[in-house]
């Protein structure tokens, strides 16, 4: 039962890290200068007017008592209202999620092709050129954080080679009724390639930006370990088995080196979904970043407020997961 | 001795060199830009603008790089982003460090509830995504200097603060450290004269490391616009105006990418060269 207990406890700690995140959104925002409240209003507002909606938004109270009605909503799903668009946040947030989920994911498995394929070569032809080659390719590619990338691919896909959007998420001309937001997802389910190829094409330079660091990690990691297992008495005896070397190391040395690096990508997925932010802003992407930038742009209080606390429940699920992940992978936890 | 690592040796040298050398190009040109910079890089001439680099056709002479839309000298600029960048990195990279590895060195090598209080401040901060809290940092904080700076320090202190409290913890439990016990030594005087040098290595790395991020740090925020004011020089915020002109004018966004991707790439090289010297295993 110890597997039952440990996730309780990692609940438990998960509570009080997204409540330590709330409390901190919440003083920090409210430090704020301006006046969100009076920028709504038209420039002849009164001063009643202007207390009159403070009223309404709660702004007249303490910081405390503000938090403790926030929270209150909060557990009941209730996360505000927006000021610069006066619709509920909860809703806004979920619309804009999907697409930010689904650059993560598509960046994820850029990544871990990418990197999976450079840590294999690697190991293949280690102490070679190729080694070689695979080992500066990732420090150079880890040294350079997203946003240069971004910039690069811009350059080179959008300018010199204009073959990939560079802003947006999807084509105007191609924006069929989605009934999710998940417009990849839809897309593949009704068969409608066309509009798969056009989100792809949106998508590509943005999501390989998000994935070149990572994907230098999970090669320079991935290869480390290979190369450990390599020497492990159960490798040699499979090779004295027989096995060809691409045998050796894909069947055998594989599924016992891929551990390690398992753990890190996780942490590393929860920086990459940071990295989601700026790289949105950078390709007009209408995701949940883009809208938290304009949000602290608009002062828009609530908005930031609710979009903070979903990266942070984001954050805590991956490591919640990949941490599942790694007893299920784990021959030696299994039957613990 | 001579052995394999002699070898592996050989190609960190030409690194530390490089990056060094370009580091120092920078320095030097940051220090002396009011004199070597060929224009003002405020003075704008709308008749000059979006002119093209030198080797081009319709260049303007004397100005080596193009114009923006403005018709401010590129190059002149480029060189004026110098210095901001580079205060940026060096003063918010060394505060972050002391800070992140103050923190990190008591809660490795003391344990217990400091160790506690720390770490769980440290999740919560992993919780955040850093860029959008640099971003609010900042518009609750104010455009400028200072507010970049300490909005680096606010982000980043954990970086830090993770790898020294780990690398103190594996050293807390060495043997020369129960040593330098018995002998007498206080426990804070363990911690400065026996984890602190141990540790060095791997702080000196973060810290160049740090100050490349610091860098870019400064270039997201002047890109958002939320950096100095709009109008003085800063290579982010030529990136920003480079991204929307970059099908008329290419060279705005061109050379402040180089130049900034030349600087983070040469922070890290050196980082990692400076560990592998320093290191007491390697030496």
């Amino acid at each position: 039962m110890t597997f039952f207990r440990n996730i309780l406890i990692r609940l438990l700690t998960t509570a009080v890290t997204l409540f330590g995140v709330a409390v901190i959104v919440f003083v920090v925002i409210r430090v704020v200068p301006g006046n969100p409240i009076a920028m709504m209003l038209p420039p002849g507002a009164t001063e009643a007017d202007i207390a009159r909606l403070q009223a309404q938004y709660g702004f007249d109270k303490s910081i405390f008592q503000q938090f403790v009605i926030w929270l209150g909503g909060v557990l009941q799903g209730d996360f505000g209202t927006s000021i610069s668009t006066r619709q509920p946040v909860a809703g806004l947030v979920l619309s804009r999620l999907p697409a930010t989920l689904e650059l993560s994911i598509v960046a994820l498995v850029m990544a871990v092709i990418m990197g999976g394929t450079m840590a294999l070569l690697g190991t293949r032809y280690r102490d070679t050129k190729t080694e070689g080659a695979v080992d500066v390719t990732a420090g150079m590619a880890l040294s350079i954080p997203d946003f240069l990338w971004g910039l690069v691919l811009i350059l080179l896909f959008g300018v010199l080679w204009p073959v990939f959007h560079i802003s947006g998420r999807i084509s105007p001309a191609l924006n069929i009724d989605f009934t999710t937001n998940f417009y990849l997802f839809e897309a593949l389910v009704r068969l409608r390639f066309d509009v798969l190829a056009d989100l792809i094409s949106h998508m590509f330079m943005p999501a390989l930006a998000l994935a070149i660091p990572l994907a230098a990690i999970i090669a320079q990691l991935l290869k480390q370990s290979l190369k450990e297992t390599m020497h492990l008495d159960y490798v040699t005896l499979a090779r004295t088995k027989g096995y060809g070397e691409n045998h050796v190391i894909t069947r055998e040395a594989l599924p016992n080196a891929i551990l390690p690096t398992l753990t890190l990508v996780g942490v590393q997925f929860t920086f990459l979904i940071g990295g989601t932010v700026i790289i949105e802003r950078l390709f007009s992407y209408e995701g949940l970043g883009n809208m938290a930038i304009d949000a602290v742009i608009n002062r828009d209080l609530p908005l930031i407020q609710g979009i903070v606390i979903l990266f942070a429940l984001l954050f805590t699920l991956v490591n919640l997961v990949v941490d599942m992940l790694y007893v299920v992978l784990n021959p030696r936890l299994r039957h613990a | 001795m001579r052995d394999a690592r002699g070898d592996v040796k050989r190609p960190i040298g030409l690194r530390l060199w490089l990056s060094g050398g370009w580091l120092t190009l920078l320095v030097l040109s940051a220090v002396f830009a009011p004199l070597i910079a060929p224009k003002d890089p405020l003075m704008q001439d709308l008749f000059l603008g979006r002119m093209p680099p030198f080797w081009m056709e319709g260049s303007e002479p004397g100005y080596f790089l193009g114009t923006d839309s403005l018709g401010r000298d590129v190059l002149s600029r480029m060189l004026y982003g110098a210095r901001l960048a580079l205060i940026v990195a060096l003063v918010a990279g060394t505060i972050t460090c002391v800070i992140g590895a103050t923190l990190g060195l008591i809660a490795g090598y003391y344990r217990g509830w400091p160790d506690r209080i720390i770490s769980r401040f440290v999740d919560i901060w992993m919780a955040f995504p850093p860029v959008l809290f640099a971003i609010l940092l900042i518009a609750v904080l104010g455009p400028g200097l200072m507010s970049i700076i300490i909005a680096i320090v606010v982000i980043d202190w954990t970086r830090f603060a993770r790898v020294v409290r780990a690398e103190a913890m594996s050293q807390g439990a060495m043997d020369y450290v129960a040593s330098a016990q018995v002998a007498g030594r206080t426990r804070f005087g363990t911690m400065l004269t026996e984890i602190l040098p141990n540790v060095l290595p791997t702080i000196v790395a973060l810290l160049t490391l740090e100050m490349g991020i610091a860098v870019i740090v400064e270039a997201i925020l002047s890109f958002v616009n939320l950096s100095i004011s709009t109008d003085s020089p800063t290579w982010g915020g030529m990136i920003s105006e480079g991204r929307t002109s970059v099908h008329q004018a290419w060279w705005v966004l061109v050379f402040p990418l180089i130049t900034l991707f030349l600087t983070v790439l040469s922070f890290s090289q050196l980082g990692e060269g400076l560990k592998d010297r320093f290191d007491p295993v390697l030496r």
